[in-house]
């Protein structure tokens, strides 16, 4: 049963990964990043990764997506013309890597490490968001105060970058 | 019963490979954000599956940078985008060769 669900949600998944590659208008390729996020999310609530589940949907299917959408919409742009041109090389650089890829699945034997049994009974007991909570304020406190920077940066860049008259 | 771990690895690997194509095939500049999009997450896959195949919170909290990291790089890269469409008036990428003002 388990196999079966993360099966359907690999192939939405994977599907609507390629639509947004292959897909012409902007506005579609949004779209089906839009299901694959919501598809992901699910992945995530059967790994018992509740709270990323619901930061999911809220922070990317939310937000990002809609402001990829409000820029698409603002700049109005035409449908597309080809893809890029590059079938030698990208021919090259394919086999090479998926030479090294099955080479190295060969050699090593395709398997992970078992877990060792620990910290994840009392994970389990107190709740996927209050243990992340935990986590997140004790041990990495510090990356958390970094990531409140990087976000600062971020939008003090976002403004002065689309203010008019920085470039011209 | 649960999933194996090296599912979860392929489905990832297959996403990043799709991501990656759409960077290097596509030309229009937002296209090429949402394929890093694609790759963001499927790295979020691989956390996710290995704190789970662990019992390691650790992989779900660096997913948490992760989708920090993501928010900071669409903010940033949409308004390039936007300035950059201001001053030629187009967003593919072929039009973009001038390392210069």
């Amino acid at each position: 049963m388990a196999t079966f669900v993360f099966l359907y949600f690999a192939a939405v998944i994977v599907t609507a990964a390629s639509l947004v590659v292959l897909l012409r208008n902007p506005i579609y390729s949004a779209l089906s990043l839009l299901v694959m996020f919501f598809h992901v999310a699910g992945l995530y609530v059967t790994l018992h990764a509740e709270f990323l589940a619901a930061i999911q949907i809220i922070v990317y299917a939310g937000a990002i997506l809609v402001l990829y959408l409000f820029v698409v919409m603002l700049l109005n742009v035409k449908r597309e013309e080809r893809y890029n041109q590059q079938g030698t090389v990208a021919v090259f650089l394919g086999v090479v890597l998926l030479t090294e890829a099955v080479l190295l699945a060969v050699s090593r034997g395709f398997a992970v490490a078992t877990p060792d049994p620990g910290p994840e009974g009392a994970a389990k007991a107190v709740g996927n968001t209050e243990s992340i909570g935990e986590v997140l304020y004790s041990t990495y406190l510090f990356p958390f105060e970094i990531a409140s920077l990087i976000l600062l940066v971020a939008m003090i860049g976002a403004v002065i970058l689309s203010k008019k008259g920085i470039m011209g | 019963m649960s999933v194996p771990v090296e599912y979860y690895m392929v489905l990832s690997g297959l996403v990043f490979v799709i991501g990656l194509v759409g960077v290097l095939v596509r030309k229009n500049l937002i296209i090429i954000l949402l394929s890093i999009e694609l790759m963001l997450n499927a790295t979020n896959i691989n956390f996710v599956a290995f704190s789970s195949h662990f019992g390691n919170l650790a992989g779900q909290v660096f997913v948490f940078f992760a989708l920090t990291v993501a928010a900071a790089e669409v903010a940033v890269g949409l308004a390039i985008i936007i300035a950059l469409y201001r001053h030629h008036a187009s967003i593919n990428v072929d039009d973009f060769r001038l390392l210069k003002w």
